[in-house]
C-alpha cells in the first residue's frame, strides 16, 4: 500500500498535471473544485467522502443529549446494554433491508418475511413434533425462498419494488394468518418442546452488561454482510446496481440475476432475524413486528444510506439502529410520552434524509 | 500513417453486407465496413443514416437481419455486448457505463474482477484489490493519464475528461482487438476534448485499431486515418480525410454531391 502511494506521489512530480495542462478557466464546470473552499463545501466534502460519520456524530451527540437529559439512568450498564437488545430485530432487519435498498429498491415485506418463517419454525418443530434443527431449516429456506420471490416479481415482471413488496407484505401477512389460525405458540410449550429455538435469547453478563447471544449474531451479521460488500465482487455489484443499472448492465453484470441473488440473501437474513426474535420475543405471535418493515427502513436512511441506491454503508444501519433505540429509551426514561419518540424519530428521518440529498450534490 | 501499407494487411474487423429492419424502416441495407490494423476509422453519416445501428450490430448491442461479421478473418456472431467484449470487441459507451459511485479501479474491474489466489480467493470469493490497483494504476499511466491522484477516488469526482480516460483505459485491456468509441467528445468542453483526442491517439499507438463516431468533423479529420461516410442505410463511400475537405464530407453525407467512385 505505501510503495503504491509513493509510486503515485513519485508520478504526480514527474507528470504534467491534467489541470495545469488545461488551464484553469476551462475547468471551471468540469473540474473538482480545486480553488478554495468555504468550510461548509469541505464538510459536504468530507461527509460525502465518508457517510458513515454522520449516523456515528448523531450517535454520540444523542446519547450525550440523552445523559443529560435523563440522568444516570440512562448510562447504567444495564439500559445500554439494553438498548443493544432491543434493537436487535429491527438491526438485523435494517441489514437485509438495506442490501435491497443499495440497490435503489425497497423492501416493505421484510418483517412479514420474518414471522413467516418463524412460524414455520415454530409449527414445525413444537407443534408438529418434528426435530428442532430441520424446522429450523425450513424456516431458513422460507427466507430464502421468499426473498427470492420478491426478486423474481421485481426482475421478471418488471415491476416497482415498492409496489412488488406491498403486495407480498400482504400475501405474507395472510399466510401466516393462516399457518397459525392467529393464534400464538406459547413460550412455555417452545421451552419444553424446542428449547433451541430459544437460544438466541439467552444472556450473557459481562461486568454489569447484559447481552443477548442474539445481539452479538447481530454484530456478526453486519461483520459477514460488510466483507460481502465491500471484498467480493458480488459486493461490487450491489452498488453498481443500485448506483447505475444500465451501466452495470454494459459492463457485463447480469442485473437481473444479481438482483434475484441480492433478494433472496436479504431473505437469509431475514430468516435468521426470525429464529432470533423467538428468542428474544420468548413466543410466536403471528401479529408482532407489524411495525418491523417501517422500523428497517428507518434505520437504514437515518443509517446514511440513499434511497436512490448506490451510496451508503452497512455499518451506517447498525449505527441507524443504535440511534432509533437511543432515542426510545431515553425518551421513555425522562418520562416522556410514547407519543414523542414517535414525533422525534419522525423529525430525524426528515433530517437524515435532507442531510443525505444536501450531501450528494456534491457530485453535481 | 502510410495509407497503402495499411491496406496491404488484412483487416481486423470486417462487415459484410449487414442488413437490419425495423418494421418497415430498413436501418441497415446490406452495409460494409472494414477495419484495419492500426488505424482510427472515422464514422460519420446524418441523424437516421443507420451508423449507430451498424455500430450497434458491431459491438453486439443489436442482432443484424442478415450479412456476417469477420473478426481475424473468422466469422463471429454475438447476441450482447458482453459476448462481442469476449471475442475483444470493446466499446466505449457515450454515457461512458460507468458507476460514479464506485472507485475508479472498481470501476476498471466491474465484470471482470480479479480474485485473491487460494482459499480466500475460490472459496471465500475476496478480490484481490491490491492486484486490481496496481492493474489499473498501470493501465492508466500507459494512456499518459496519471493526472488522477489516487486510483481509489470515485469516479464522480472526476471530471468528463477523466471520466473518459477512465472508460478508454477500461477498454483497452489485455486481449482488446478493436475499440469503438461513440461520440467521446460529445460531452467535452474545448480543451479536454483535445486530451481524448491525444488520448485516441495514445490507443492508436499501442496498435489497437479504433472505430470512431463522432458528429463532429474537425475531430473526425484531425484523427481518422481513414473516413467511412454512411447513408441510406449503407456505406456511401470510404474517403481520406488528407485528400478531401470537411465541406465535401457533409456534401457527401447529405447527397448534395456525388461520392468518388472507391
Amino acid at each position: 500500500m505505501n510503495k503504491i502511494s509513493d509510486d503515485i506521489s513519485k508520478d504526480l512530480k514527474d507528470q504534467p498535471k491534467f489541470t495545469t495542462d488545461i488551464g484553469e478557466k476551462d475547468q471551471d464546470h468540469h473540474s473538482f473544485d480545486l480553488g478554495e473552499q468555504t468550510t461548509l463545501k469541505k464538510i459536504q466534502h468530507f461527509l460525502h467522502g465518508n457517510p458513515t460519520i454522520v449516523p456515528v456524530i448523531i450517535l454520540i451527540l444523542s446519547v450525550i443529549a440523552f445523559g443529560f437529559i435523563a440522568g444516570g439512568k440512562f448510562f447504567s450498564a444495564f439500559n445500554l446494554s439494553l438498548i443493544v437488545q432491543q434493537v436487535t430485530i429491527v438491526g438485523i432487519l435494517a441489514a437485509a433491508q438495506t442490501l435491497i435498498i443499495l440497490t435503489a429498491g425497497i423492501d416493505l415485506s421484510v418483517a412479514a418475511m420474518m414471522v413467516l418463517a418463524s412460524v414455520f419454525m415454530g409449527k414445525l418443530s413444537v407443534e408438529m413434533g418434528i426435530p428442532t434443527l430441520p424446522a429450523i431449516l425450513v424456516g431458513m429456506i422460507s427466507g430464502v425462498a421468499t426473498g427470492a420471490f420478491n426478486g423474481l416479481l421485481v426482475t421478471r415482471l418488471r415491476l416497482p419494488p415498492f409496489i412488488v413488496t406491498l403486495g407480498t407484505w400482504n400475501i405474507f401477512f395472510a399466510l401466516v394468518i393462516f399457518f397459525t389460525g392467529s393464534q400464538s405458540i406459547r413460550s412455555s410449550d417452545i421451552e419444553v418442546n424446542a428449547p433451541l429455538l430459544h437460544f438466541w435469547g439467552e444472556r450473557i453478563n459481562l461486568g454489569g452488561f447484559v447481552f443477548t447471544y442474539g445481539a452479538f449474531l447481530m454484530i456478526g451479521i453486519f461483520i459477514f454482510l460488510w466483507f460481502l460488500l465491500n471484498r467480493t465482487a458480488w459486493g461490487r455489484h450491489v452498488y453498481a446496481i443500485g448506483d447505475d443499472k444500465e451501466a452495470a448492465e454494459l459492463s457485463g453484470i447480469r442485473t437481473d440475476r444479481m438482483l434475484v441473488s441480492i433478494y433472496a440473501v436479504a431473505g437469509f437474513v431475514v430468516a435468521i432475524g426470525a429464529w432470533v426474535s423467538i428468542g428474544r420475543v420468548g413466543s410466536v405471535s403471528p401479529t408482532s413486528f407489524y411495525e418491523g418493515n417501517l422500523d428497517s427502513i428507518t434505520a437504514v436512511v437515518i443509517g446514511g444510506t440513499s434511497l436512490f441506491g448506490g451510496r451508503g454503508t452497512i455499518i451506517g444501519s447498525l449505527f441507524g439502529a443504535l440511534i432509533v433505540g437511543v432515542f426510545s429509551s431515553g425518551l421513555s426514561i425522562a418520562g416522556l410520552d410514547v407519543l414523542w419518540q414517535r414525533f422525534a424519530l419522525g423529525c430525524l428521518i426528515i433530517v437524515a434524509v435532507g442531510i443525505d440529498q444536501w450531501i450528494r450534490k456534491v457530485s453535481n | 500513417m502510410d495509407k497503402k501499407g495499411v491496406k496491404l494487411m488484412d483487416p481486423v474487423l470486417v462487415a459484410k453486407k449487414l442488413s437490419k429492419k425495423y418494421g418497415k424502416v430498413v436501418a441497415l441495407d446490406n452495409a460494409d465496413l472494414e477495419l484495419y490494423p492500426g488505424e482510427v476509422l472515422g464514422v460519420i453519416g446524418d441523424n437516421g443514416a443507420g451508423k449507430s445501428t451498424l455500430i450497434k450490430a458491431l459491438c453486439g448491442a443489436v442482432i443484424p437481419d442478415s450479412g456476417e461479421i469477420q473478426l481475424d478473418g473468422n466469422k463471429v456472431s454475438f447476441t450482447s455486448p458482453i459476448e462481442a467484449r469476449k471475442l475483444g470487441i470493446e466499446t466505449v459507451y457515450q454515457n461512458l457505463a460507468l458507476s460514479p459511485a464506485l472507485s475508479i479501479t472498481d470501476n476498471m474491474f466491474l465484470g471482470r474482477e480479479i480474485r485473491q489466489k487460494g482459499f480466500m480467493g475460490r472459496i471465500l470469493k475476496f478480490l484481490d484489490q491490491k492486484a486490481m490497483a496496481e492493474e489499473a494504476r498501470k493501465r492508466l499511466s500507459d494512456l499518459g493519464l496519471l493526472t488522477i491522484q489516487n486510483i481509489n477516488q470515485l469516479v464522480e469526482t472526476l471530471s468528463g475528461g477523466q471520466r473518459q480516460g477512465v472508460a478508454v483505459a477500461r477498454a483497452t485491456s489485455f486481449g482488446t482487438k478493436v475499440v469503438i468509441m461513440d461520440e467521446p467528445t460529445a460531452a467535452l468542453g474545448v480543451k479536454e476534448s483535445r486530451r481524448v483526442l491525444e488520448l485516441i491517439g495514445e490507443v492508436r499507438a499501442r496498435g489497437i485499431p479504433i472505430i470512431l463516431i463522432s458528429h463532429n468533423m474537425p475531430h473526425v479529420f484531425e484523427v481518422a486515418d481513414r473516413i467511412h461516410v454512411h447513408r441510406l442505410g449503407t456505406r456511401l463511400c470510404v474517403i481520406d480525410p488528407k485528400k478531401y475537405e470537411m465541406s465535401d464530407a457533409v456534401a457527401f453525407m447529405t447527397g448534395a454531391k456525388e461520392p468518388p467512385l472507391n
